[in-house]
């Protein structure tokens, strides 16, 4: 297994309030690493920094072994402008091969074949030219999933995937990132609200908490005070 | 039977219909993004801003064109930096810009005395181009459909995720900047035709009716292309024989367009759900 991500003493300021103190991991390829954290932790900063859109205030954040930023595939938050999109699947889905181009125009017959294989990976065939807008939540997840496929083989990065999506929808979501995992080998980094999930389908937890994150296995996680305090069983069954 | 060909044998009258249509095929392409990105009061605005720069320009007997075209580019980028930084802000600044402009403007214009040039600004004066302006036509036609085709999957990019674009390395502020020139250069050349009153219309009507029937990207843009030049052939047409405004006469036969494809649309999508339901 090799490095993908490494960061070292990283800290992170929003709007001049400092947000994640000293935080150290390192993510190797294959594994599923789920970052949870309450609103205001620095999920989405931290994402920002994994993107390389953002430097952290200290420390630094090494992709290693040749990970280009073009190697990523990343999966954004939905945007309520999208909703009313008028563009077909194919074409969402090709977009994601635009960050391998440079300054060439057009897309190659490589890239359309690219495209076409993610289609038919995540099941979205016979929607290929249905329109964007005329989907149901989960398949527009699913076709922003294939886009991200198309932008990067390596890893994957989730920013909370199964928000506004029901319980089934969501279930669906998770296995079929489960299996991105461990069937082709893809690396994921999922930012998710949900703990339990995490807890269920992730090999890793990063617990973002100020100063105190937690970083390591799932099982490690479960003995962690942090995890001990959401799973025991007063808060269990509530 | 009207005999449309024989409106042609004035040449004012040919030069309107070549201006007008390279016009409204740029237009056309560009309001796809604007509207979909909500950017269309940027047009608007543009299009007051460069009122306010034509009055300054033609009362210090500056040549307004090349006066203006700088002045609304910059503008745009400016719009545009406003309407990225915060939403609500950014509406309301575009507001204070172009009501701000045109009033600039209309002093501007009323203290040189020169009143004719105010009413072909804010109206239009599409019959009467010269031969120069056609020249200008088709640069700012050329300028926009090469980079627009150049550019197209990119702005296709940038307009549907800007977050995923950037995030895989795709420069958003320059695409946003390209698409931000281009709209200047159409803008303050549209006035010519349009005035500034109605020049949005160009750019906002055909991507709406547009997007009422077109299911992808691409037949979206192909679509407004289509439109607009159609109704601007309609319009000019009409305008003709019942000696209505040109400028005015365009724009209610986009409103007529949009009604039918509405229509049209919504019937569509009542099939398609019949289908679906079977």
């Amino acid at each position: 297994m090799e490095e993908l991500i490494k960061c070292e003493n990283v800290s992170f300021s929003y709007e001049n309030v400092g947000v994640v103190k000293n935080l150290n991991f390192i993510v190797y390829s294959g594994e599923y690493l789920c970052i949870v954290g309450e609103n205001g932790s620095g999920k989405s900063t931290l994402t920002r920094g994994l993107l390389g859109l953002k430097q952290p205030a200290l420390g630094k954040i090494v992709r290693c072994n040749g990970l280009g930023l073009n190697e990523i595939g990343y999966l954004p938050q939905k945007t309520p402008m999208q909703k009313e999109f008028p563009a077909s699947v194919f074409e969402v889905v090709l977009s994601g091969r635009l960050n391998s181009h440079g300054f060439r125009p057009f897309y190659s017959k490589e890239d359309k074949q690219i495209a076409h294989d993610n289609i038919k990976k995540l099941g979205l065939e016979e929607l290929i030219k249905r329109s964007y807008r005329d989907l149901s939540g989960g398949q527009q997840q699913r076709v922003l999933l294939a886009r991200a496929l198309c932008a990067g083989r390596k890893l994957l990065l989730l920013d909370e995937p199964v928000t506004g999506l029901d319980p089934i929808v969501t279930e669906e979501m998770y296995r079929l990132i489960q299996e991105l995992n461990s069937k082709e080998k893809i690396t994921v980094i999922m930012v998710s609200h949900d703990i339990f999930a995490a807890v269920k389908y992730a090999d890793h937890i990063l617990h973002l908490n100020f100063d105190k994150s937690f970083f390591g296995t799932t099982s490690e996680y479960m003995e962690s005070p942090m995890g001990k305090y959401f799973f025991s069983e007063d808060n269990f069954n509530k | 039977m009207l005999d449309i060909t024989s409106i042609f044998e004035h040449s004012f009258m040919i030069r309107a219909l070549i201006g007008g249509i390279l016009i409204s095929i740029c237009a056309a392409l560009l309001g796809v993004s604007l509207v979909l990105k909500k950017y269309s009061m940027i047009g608007d605005g543009l299009s007051h801003v460069g009122f306010g720069a034509l009055a300054i320009g033609s009362a210090a007997s500056f040549p307004p064109l090349e006066f203006s075209i700088p002045i609304v580019i910059v503008s745009a980028f400016f719009l545009l930096r406003i309407s990225e930084n915060s939403k609500i802000k950014g509406d309301a600044a575009i507001a204070l810009i172009s009501t701000g402009a045109l009033a600039i403007g209309i002093t501007a214009a009323s203290l040189s005395g020169v009143n004719t040039d105010i009413e072909n600004y804010l109206f239009g004066s599409i019959l009467s181009l010269s031969n120069g302006d056609i020249v200008l036509c088709w640069t700012v036609f050329a300028v926009v459909m090469i980079l627009y085709i150049l550019f197209y999957n990119k702005i296709f990019a940038v307009t549907f995720d800007e977050s995923f674009a950037k995030a895989t390395g795709t420069k958003v502020g320059l695409y946003n900047m390209l698409i931000a020139l281009l709209t200047a250069l159409t803008v303050v050349i549209g006035m010519k035709l349009m005035g500034t009153l109605l020049i949005s219309s160009l750019i906002i009507f055909p991507a709406i009716i547009s997007m009422r029937i077109c299911k992808c990207f691409k037949m979206v843009t192909i679509t407004s292309a289509i439109v607009s030049i159609t109704s601007f052939f309609i319009g000019l047409v009409v305008s003709y024989y019942l000696a209505t405004p040109t400028g005015a006469s365009i724009v209610l036969v986009n409103l007529c367009v949009l009604i039918i494809f509405s229509i049209v649309g919504s019937i569509k999508d009542k099939i398609s759900a019949k289908n679906y339901i079977k």
